[in-house]
């Protein structure tokens, strides 16, 4: 068993059991910091396919940005802990076949998907090219996505606002 | 470094982590003793007092004393806590704090990952402590516990954006976010450090050296008040808060949130160094050079990075034995309505200068 081997199945690990309690917990805040286990693990992932970048990124947005604001929303609200949370298990056999068709399906495609499995040396670096290629050959898109993102701000700012009367 | 450490032990699993935990046993822990008992010697003389005296000379061996009356303690525990989150949540902000020390370069030969996205991994990985302080001020069950926790992450997020703002500064100006490079762009003497406009030639470098200052002056008050030290200590304000997010923790448990909020004062201080002042690079050349003592230069190196960080960390003492606290409205608008303008502002003049 080699090094690599080792901390994949540990990041494996972690991310599948978290996701399994996020599903499961019945309690909204265990569920809400399993799912920074769940984004670790996927960051780390990323690492050892050599997305260094996309790991960062992932960390930073999700745990950093969206699962705090998530958090907050969650203790911010007034007695959220008691609520009875609908995690029990209905429509069995509906699910059980759609789960099924769709493991078929995946397990098909993966089977008869023909891989490119060359070696393959991974890029050190994945940062400068992303720049590069979002400042070339995709900066109207990146513009766009800039300009969107600006949009939701001013209008999350302008409903915050409280209105002088 | 590693692979020195595969060399020597053989393995490459068993190499991995002694690379992992040797920057702990060899820098952090003897760092935090000797932080907490200069941190009470400096306050003490500021207030015309003497401080530990007692255990050994001048009271050196006073934080050794705190450690084993803390490791002797019972792990109490109030019955309504959430167990499993309030016994995780120190390692969880130690393990933030910790994790952040893995790309600093100490010296030219040792640094943990000298990966790219160095500068951008520093910025993410804290956000671990976040997670964790909201993670043990919910968790107690207390509410001041929870006030301090929602005032801390708070105000760790806001701080976060001038920081990120003068990071992409300086980003802009080395062209480089990996740490290690950033240090070599500094060499030679201190006139090439970027706080003296860096390595630019001409006209440009003397354009850079205001903006340089400023931009130094707003990262260093946001990161003081991403570690939460005076004078924006709020989220622990003793007066109101009893102690903050840990209020509920004692024994080990309170000596992890301890050692981690020293160890943040740390590595913010070596962020500032690395990006401002020459990171590991000697001000006046190397004594190895000269002599032709070619194994001395790594440890003049690391003799260097450690006494500018722990400069800055004596800064952040000295602060917070000088200034009141902010007002929690103070602190926003200190945030929002001055460093980030200024921040951005300083953005766009150094794009301005690094385009002469």
């Amino acid at each position: 068993m080699e090094l690599y081997d080792i901390i994949f199945y540990l990041f494996a690990a972690i991310t599948i059991g978290s996701a399994i309690v996020v599903v499961n917990s019945k309690n909204i805040v265990h569920a809400a910091f399993s799912l920074l286990l769940t984004f670790f693990g996927v960051s780390g992932i990323y690492v050892l396919l050599g997305a260094d970048f996309i790991a960062v990124v992932q960390i930073m947005v999700y745990v950093g940005g969206i699962l705090i604001l998530l958090l907050f929303g969650v203790m911010l609200t007034n007695r959220i802990t008691n609520v009875d949370i609908r995690s029990g298990s209905i429509q069995v056999i509906p699910a059980i076949i759609g789960l099924a068709i769709f493991t078929a399906i995946l397990f098909w495609t993966m089977t008869s998907t023909n891989w490119k499995s060359e070696k393959f040396e991974l890029p050190t670096t994945t940062a400068f090219q992303i720049g590069d290629i979002l400042l070339s050959e995709y900066v109207l898109i990146f513009e766009l996505l800039g300009i969107l993102l600006l949009i939701a701000l001013i209008g999350a700012a302008s409903i915050a606002r409280r209105d002088k009367e | 470094m590693y692979d020195f450490l595969v060399n020597l032990v053989g393995n490459n699993i068993v190499a991995f982590f002694i690379a992992a935990a040797l920057p702990l046993f060899l820098f952090i822990l003897p760092y935090a003793l000797l932080a907490v008992l200069a941190e009470r010697k400096v306050s003490a003389h500021m207030q015309d007092r003497l401080g530990p005296m007692r255990t050994g000379y001048h009271g050196i061996l006073q934080t050794v004393a705190d450690i084993l009356k803390l490791i002797q303690k019972e792990d109490l525990r109030a019955s309504s806590t959430d167990k499993s989150l309030f016994n995780f949540a120190p390692y969880l902000v130690f393990m933030g704090s910790f994790a952040a020390f893995a790309v600093l370069p100490f010296s030219s030969f040792f640094i943990g990952s000298s990966i790219d996205v160095g500068l951008f991994y520093f910025l993410a990985i804290s956000s671990l402590v976040v997670a964790g302080i909201l993670m043990g001020g919910w968790s107690s069950n207390n509410k001041y516990s929870l006030l301090g926790a929602m005032r801390s992450v708070s105000q760790i997020i806001s701080y976060e954006i001038p920081t990120a703002v003068v990071v992409l500064t300086m980003v802009m100006i080395t062209g480089s976010l990996n740490l290690h490079t950033i240090s070599d762009q500094q060499t030679a003497f201190f006139w090439n450090w970027n706080i003296l406009g860096g390595t630019l030639p001409g006209i440009a470098k003397f354009l850079l050296i205001p903006l340089m200052l400023g931009a130094f002056i707003i990262i260093f008050i946001s990161t003081l008040a991403e570690v939460n030290r005076t004078p924006f200590d709020i989220p622990e304000a003793e007066s109101e808060l009893v102690a903050g997010f840990f209020t509920e923790y004692s024994g080990m448990r309170f000596a992890m949130f301890f050692l981690a909020e020293y160890a943040n004062m740390l590595a913010v201080s070596f962020l500032i160094t690395i990006l401002f002042f020459g990171g590991y690079h000697s001000p006046l050349g190397y004594l190895g050079n000269t002599l032709g003592v070619e194994w001395l230069v790594p440890i003049e190196q690391f003799f260097w990075f450690a006494s500018k960080g722990l400069i800055f960390v004596l800064i952040q003492m000295w602060l917070r034995w000088t200034l009141p606290r902010l007002r929690v409205d103070q602190l926003m608008t200190v945030c929002w309505k001055y460093l980030i303008p200024y921040s951005i502002a300083i953005l766009l003049l150094v794009g301005l200068v690094t385009l002469i």
